[in-house]
This record gives structure tokens, sequence and C-alpha cells, in this order.
């Protein structure tokens, strides 16, 4: 019973740090006043469910909250030093001054406070006396592209074969290749996921890091004809894939929007050690 | 001449040389510039040429780095990092900057966008901006303004279409002065009936607008045209 109540707890004060975490960056970008927020009152929430937080992810939240309320009471700082100096005046003072004011007082007032920059864009005796000796220096066209004359190379004949010893093509045509990589992760899914999806990782990775980075290459190209989506979890830094069951080939509604992943060596030896939970 | 002065004097003219005329995309010269050509002693040799542009009216004149101004004494550092300009050191009359080729709305309407971003603590919407300048301009002639100030480095814009003043203001406008002129703008009458004379004489149409424009502007932005 008790266990079942701290839970309760434990997910709605995730709940609340989450909305805590959604208002702080709106004021960030300027979207709300930053003394719209009562900074006692978050710090009390924050201090409120601390206790509970046990898992690295709620921690982190945890952590997220206390930074953006430092980059919230930093703007509000900013906004004091600026009502404190000479250059603040009411925005609606000066709006309406702004409003009332001619424009000839208008360019009077600015003509006073305004001290162009001098300068001049033309050529000097000294840089053209510069520009014919460089001139003079230069080496013909004709005798510069000689040196950049490509070696001369034979043509010869080549097979497929040959081409997919030396990688240039595929042993299999890419959109065969993308069919049967599509059925290996409907297959994968079916097996080692739950709800349709797995892990992103568990599904690229390979024996070798070659094989990881092919396969990471071959699940862009099924996500982005629409075989396949990414699910991304961005609080608990969790990446799904999702299979769809029939290709998606409706145009979207939505934005499309492109989702870099890193599929670096480093990552690739922590999955194998299993250190990417 | 003392051989000291000497050395100054052709400093002064090497830094006359660097400042007056343009080396790279914007105006003006870093101080770390100076300090390659004209040696450590930079800051002395542009007093003296500064005091020596005071009966011409003119200024050397110190920017240093957005938000960095020094409190007290600058040390090297931020002098190095600082960027140095020829600006006129009094001001010009209502004629003289029709002369150069402002209309009056244009300047009018500089002022009110750099008030007004002053006013929001340096950054600004450029949709509230564009309708405090709806007020006064036509509406086909705000965003081109706010673009053309924006070109010329008065002002900036970024992704979310906020405001912010440019290189230009910095070096170029007295903030503070023109805040404190602009909430006393009642005492300000005794320019108003030169500039009125100026007023009647440059009523041109919106397509005389670029003509009256391509003296201040550099060559490739009258290209972009």
């Amino acid at each position: 019973m008790q266990a079942a109540k701290t839970a309760r707890d434990t997910k709605a004060g995730r709940e609340k740090l989450q909305r805590i975490i959604e208002m702080l960056t709106a004021i960030e970008a300027h979207a709300v006043d930053p003394f719209m927020l009562d900074v006692d009152d978050v710090i009390k929430v924050v201090k409120a469910y601390f206790p509970d937080w046990e898992k690295p992810e709620d921690l982190n939240l945890d952590a997220e909250t206390i930074h953006h309320l430092a980059s919230v009471i930093k703007l509000q700082s900013e906004w004091v030093k600026h009502r404190s100096t000479s250059l603040y005046a009411d925005p609606f003072l000066l709006e309406e001054k702004i409003t009332v004011t001619p424009k000839e007082d208008m360019v009077g007032v600015f003509l006073r406070a305004w001290h162009p920059i001098v300068e001049l864009e033309q050529i000097t005796v000294h840089s053209l006396a510069q520009a014919m000796r460089y001139w003079e220096s230069l080496v013909p066209l004709s005798e510069r592209w000689k040196e950049l004359a490509p070696d001369e190379v034979g043509t010869g004949f080549t097979s497929r074969d040959e081409m997919i010893k030396q990688r240039v093509l595929s042993d299999k045509v890419f959109s065969e290749e993308l069919e049967i990589f599509w059925q290996e992760m409907k297959t994968c899914v079916g097996e080692k996921g739950a709800d349709g999806k797995m892990r992103y990782w568990d599904f690229v990775g390979g024996e070798t890091y070659e094989q990881t980075v092919q396969r990471a290459f071959l699940t862009s190209f099924l996500i982005t004809y629409g075989y396949a989506t990414l699910e991304i979890h961005p609080l608990e830094e969790l990446v799904f894939v999702k299979p769809f069951e029939k290709p998606q080939t409706k145009p979207r509604k939505e934005q499309a929007v492109s989702i870099p992943l890193s599929v670096s060596h480093d990552d690739w030896q922590k999955w194998k050690k299993g250190e990417m939970e | 001449m003392s051989k000291r002065k000497g050395v100054y004097a052709a400093k002064a003219k090497r830094a006359t040389h660097m400042l007056f005329f343009r080396r790279h995309m914007k105006p003006g010269v870093k101080g770390w510039e100076l300090n390659k050509s004209l040696g450590s002693d930079y800051p002395k040799v542009l007093e003296v040429l500064d005091d020596y542009l005071k009966n011409l009216d003119l200024k050397v004149k110190t920017v240093f780095e957005e938000k960095k101004t020094p409190v007290a004494k600058p040390t090297v550092e931020e002098l190095d990092k600082a960027r140095y300009y020829i600006t006129l050191r009094g001001d010009l009359t209502p004629k003289e900057a029709k002369m150069i080729g402002w209309r009056i709305d244009d300047l009018a309407g500089l002022a009110v966008a750099i008030a007004y971003i002053i006013s929001k603590k340096g950054q600004a919407m450029r949709k509230d901006l564009e309708d405090v300048l709806g007020k006064k301009l036509p509406g086909w002639k705000v965003g081109l303004n706010i673009d053309r100030y924006i070109r010329y480095g008065y002002l900036t814009e970024d992704d979310n279409a906020q405001l912010y003043l440019d290189w230009r203001t910095r070096a170029e406008v007295d903030q503070k002065a023109l805040f404190d002129m602009l909430l006393n703008v009642e005492k300000q009458t005794e320019l108003t009936e030169s500039i009125e004379e100026t007023v009647e004489e440059g009523t041109e149409g919106p397509n005389d607008d670029d003509e009256e424009q391509a003296s201040i502007e550099p060559e490739d932005q009258q290209e972009e045209k």
C-alpha cells in the first residue's frame, strides 16, 4: 500500500518537474516575463521531491530543473540591473514619447547623438603600384595550368564482381537490400522488442564496428523512406526503432526533421560491454 | 623635429591610413592589428592622432567588445580586442544628413528603432518594432527600412525575429545621450524650423529613395538591389 503511494508520488513529482522545466524554458526564450515565476515556490517543489529520487534519470530531472532555474534567476538579475542603469525607461513611456514626438524632433534628437563613421574606399597610388608589381610577377595561366594537367590514364574493362570486391557496388541491389533489412528489423523487434519497438543500439549494434555502421546506415534509409520510425525519449535519452507493418508512402502533414545519431567507435564498444544502459 | 616626435608623426600617418581606408568588410581596425603595425605604444599614437583630428571635427572612437566596456582604465588586452574607428566629433545638421544620403523619414525611423530596442533591454521582437514604426511610416516602407538598418549594421536580427543593436550603432550612436534627449524631447524645439525646411525639400517618392542612399551604401550592397 505504502509502496504504491510512493510510486504515485514519484510519478506526480516527475510530472511537476517537467512542467516547471517547460515554464522555465519559455521564460529563457523570452516568451514569458521572468518575474511571473515565484522562485521560492519552485524551490519548495524541488526540495519536497528530492528525497524520493533514486533513479539517475530522476536525479537528472532534478538537476535540469535547478539548471534552468539558475538561468531564469540570472535573467531576473539582468532585468534588475538594467532598470537600475541610466538607460532604463518604462517602455510604455518611451513608446508614448515616440508616438507623440514629431519626426522632425526625432531627427533633431538623433542628430545630436549620432557621430557617423568616416571612411574611404578609394584606391591609392601605393596600392596601384603594389597591384602592378603583383601583375608583373604573375606567371601566365598557360604556364601555371601546365603543372596541374592530370596524368593520362588508359581506359579498360572491369566486371561487376571486381567492383563488388572493391566495394564500389554492393552484391545486392540497394532496394532489395533495404527490403531484406526491413524484414530483419520486423523479425528482430518481434523477437527481442516490446510494444513493436526495440532500443536503437540493440538493433544496429553488430559484431564488428563496420557492421554496426552499415546497419545504422541502412536503418537511416528505412526511416527516411517510411519503412520505420524513431521514438525518442529525450529526458531518459532513449531512442527506439519501430518498424511499420506497411511502408508509409503518404506525404507527412507535420514538418520532417533530421535526427543526428552518433555511431562512434566508443559508443559501439560501450554497447558491446553492455554499458549503454 | 626631435627624433621621438618624428617617430610618432610617422606612426600617426600610418594609423591614419589604416583607420580611414577600409581594410575589411567592416570599417575600423582592431587593436591587435594596430599593435602589430605600429607597436605596443599604439594607444599613444591614437592619442596624438585624435588630438590632431580635433581641429577637423573628427575623433578616434574606441569601441570595446560588446558588454565588456571597462569601468576603470582599460587593460592592454581589452584595448587589443577593441575596435577603432574615425567618427565625426560633433554632430551633423539636418541639411548635412540629407546631403550624405539620409531621408528624414529613414533617419527618424532609425532613431525610433534604436531607442525602442534600448528600452527593451537591448532586444525587441521585429513585429513589435514594425508596429511602432508603422504608426508613422507607410506599411510598405517599414519592413524595407528595418532591412536597410540591418544591412548597414545598425541592427541585427536572429532566427527568432528578435532584433538587437549591431556594431554600427555601438560605434556611431551615443546611446545614453539619445535616450536622455528623447525623454526630454519637449525642449528640443530649436532645430525644428531648419528641419522643416529640409522636409519640404526632401519629399521624394519611394523610387528616389535608393538613388539617395547610394552614396552611403557599399558597392556590394548596391549590387544586391
